[in-house]
């Protein structure tokens, strides 16, 4: 946690942007810049700037979700999506695409949904990551005292 | 083409995310895993059978060609190889779900143990080089996992060692891709092969040959590079060092036949007396640091080493013979070294120490245990009618009809001295009076001793059958050698150049 008024007032305003931004790069990924692996690393640092600015604590509160799940939820949906073009007799991975855009989205198949499976992995293994290395000094606090002791 | 090459590793990923994610529903978190890795055995066994009759299956993923995407082959090799390492998994877990408490449970211990069967089994499979790397990356993050899972002083300082030194490997794996990608420009295993053979400056092939024969040494722990493997194999539980026994070692020894007997043939015969002397030394080296010992774990640790010798003479007699017979005693010591990594792991779990001059009596206690270790270690020693007789039988008639005199008498030697260290266990652990009450002791639970037993009895059979065995190990080592075969099937009859000159057109 870092007690600054500057950062703590960015962070709230990033926060919906980055997120916006994130689900944009998400979806534009297949053909132009971006991705789902792009667009989870933008969502976590949205994460991470709260866990920074706020404390690991309130950034729980915030959005409550089991990064750990997520990742293992991403990387089900993703690899499932690989899945339907062995039914048609085409190699793992072969792509199905919806014949119209849709408005606002764009194109959507099945490299769209694997790339929600990369998006979801992705932040849940950052901010995952993040957290425990947040809330260190709560997970083990006599690594910390026994250090500080030392120190003065 | 067979689309249906990725559906073990797919089924894999879908267990361990599933598992995970319902880690709280705790059986049924296990019959996820349980089931994940049945499937692959299933498959794994189809594959061997699909092999056999129709040979090579080759798989583009996402349907883009050869040189270009990324490739899965299957022959012979690798379909015996995936049915092994998804028999010991299987096993593993068995064993685990009666050795390990709880609290491995929660820490995701069966995720990661499918994680490690997936990038082995995708090591196994791969027709990519670098794609190669990425399975080496998520079997050694898995492996990394399993082996400080628990978090024990001994375990990080073994788990320690072992990270940075197989990061060494893992760094010089990279540095050769990186080379071959700048000396012939492609990636894909069977363009590689055939850009290599108009090359023009021959000498930096040998070089790049030395600096993957580093890299996958080791991981599979050959002479001058193996001293990680004794420090941190005996801390994890019994489990974790039965499951890295039977896969982690053989999936560096599996990567230098595919690809020094495969891509790289040339070197391969360059190099060949230089790896036979390394083949020997491991031999020898591993087989005299196991008698110093007196730990259980430490013992077969260092017997590990020294059966990684005799892969390694499968890869220096350089031939298709050579490699038929370095598979065979592959795939049998892959199953006896776990099955005995069980066995002596039950024995530890009885004591509570792996210390052998501090238990004793067990061969009473225990008669079952004793019986199925004796089989054991007659097998790792090489006498029949267990398959270790047919491994070294096929590796000391290549190794003679090759005229390679001294890797044969060493090898011959080493299986006099393997059977003596053996014999050391079993005087002291199974034989000899206890100096304590034996009869105060627990019992084996059916859990403990089932996997280990069932592992011994499939080496008895493949002893018994080894006819089979023999022939399908055969046609493998051609399959292995065969590189213009190799190259067909993947990139077509053409050839990959071909491929890559109409695309770029």
């Amino acid at each position: 946690m870092y007690e600054s008024v500057i950062l703590r007032t960015v962070a709230r305003v990033m926060m919906p942007l980055l997120l916006l931004l994130a689900a944009f790069m998400l979806l534009r990924g297949h053909n132009l810049p971006g991705g789902g692996f792009i667009g989870g690393l933008l969502a976590s640092a949205a994460i991470i700037m709260q866990i920074i600015a706020f404390g690991p604590t309130f950034a729980r509160k915030v959005i409550r979700v089991g990064y750990l799940n997520m990742a293992a939820f991403g990387v089900f949906f993703g690899a499932f999506w690989g899945l339907p073009a062995l039914f048609f007799n085409l190699p793992y991975m072969d792509a199905f695409w919806i014949n119209d855009p849709i408005p606002g989205i764009g194109k959507i198949g099945t490299p769209v949904l694997f790339d929600v499976g990369v998006f979801l992995a992705v932040i849940g293994v950052t901010t995952r990551v993040a957290l425990l290395l947040a809330e260190e000094p709560e997970l083990f606090p006599m690594y910390v005292q026994a250090e500080t002791e030392e120190l003065s | 083409m067979a689309n249906h090459l990725f559906l073990p590793l797919v089924s894999l990923m879908i267990g361990a995310a599933l598992a995970v994610l319902f880690g709280r529903q705790r059986w049924l978190a296990r019959g996820i895993v349980v089931g994940s890795v049945l499937f692959h055995l299933v498959y794994s066994l189809r594959l061997l059978w699909v092999v056999a009759e129709h040979g090579r299956q080759v798989s583009q993923a996402g349907g883009w060609l050869a040189p270009f995407g990324i490739t899965f082959v299957a022959d012979g090799a690798s379909a015996i190889m995936l049915a092994v390492a998804s028999l010991l998994t299987l096993m593993t877990v068995l064993y685990s779900f009666a050795s390990l408490d709880e609290g491995y449970e929660r820490y995701f211990y069966y995720p990661l143990l499918l994680l490690l069967l997936l990038g082995v089994s995708g090591a196994f499979m791969t027709g990519d080089l670098f794609n190669l790397y990425v399975w080496f990356e998520v079997l050694l993050l898995a492996s990394f996992g399993l082996i400080t899972l628990g978090g024990t002083r001994a375990q990080l300082e073994g788990g320690l060692k072992y990270v940075v030194l197989n990061l060494f490997g893992s760094i010089a794996f990279l540095i050769g891709c990186g080379l071959v990608y700048g000396v012939v420009g492609t990636l894909n295993m069977a363009h590689i092969a055939e850009r290599m053979q108009t090359i023009q400056q021959p000498g930096i092939m040998t070089a790049i040959a030395c600096v993957f024969l580093f890299a996958f040494g080791s991981k599979a722990a050959i002479l001058p590079l193996f001293f990680w493997l004794p420090t941190s194999y005996h801390t994890p539980p019994v489990a974790v060092t039965a499951i890295f026994s039977g896969l982690l070692t053989k999936v560096g020894a599996y990567s230098l036949y595919r690809l020094l007997g495969t891509v790289m043939q040339n070197e391969l015969i360059h190099l060949a007396p230089w790896i036979l002397t390394i083949a020997w030394l491991t031999m020898l080296v591993g087989v005299f640091g196991a008698m110093a010992q007196m730990n259980v774990r430490r013992i077969l640790s260092f017997h590990i080493v020294s059966q990684i010798g005799y892969s390694v003479m499968g890869l220096g007699l350089a031939s298709s013979l050579g490699l038929a017979a370095g598979l065979l005693f592959t795939a049998h010591v892959m199953i006896v070294k776990t099955a005995l990594f069980f066995i002596g792991g039950a024995a530890e779990q009885i004591y509570g120490t792996g210390d052998i001059k501090k238990m004793g009596g067990l061969a009473r206690r225990e008669p079952a245990l004793a019986i199925f270790w004796f089989l054991g270690i007659i097998s790792l020693a090489g006498l029949p009618p267990m398959s270790g007789f047919f491994g070294k039988l096929a590796l000391l008639q290549a190794g003679v009809t090759q005229g390679a005199w001294l890797v044969t008498s060493v090898a011959t030697l080493t299986g006099i001295l393997t059977l003596f260290s053996m014999l050391k266990i079993w005087n002291e652990v199974f034989w000899k009076k206890s100096y304590a009450d034996v009869s105060k002791l627990p019992r084996v639970s059916p859990g403990l001793l089932l996997p280990g037993a069932l592992l011994v009895i499939v080496s008895l059979a493949l002893g018994l059958g080894a006819s089979v065995l023999v022939d399908y190990t055969t046609v493998a080592g051609m399959q292995l050698f065969d590189q213009a075969g190799y190259i067909q099937s993947v990139c077509g009859l053409d050839g990959c150049e071909a491929v890559f000159q109409t695309a770029i057109r």
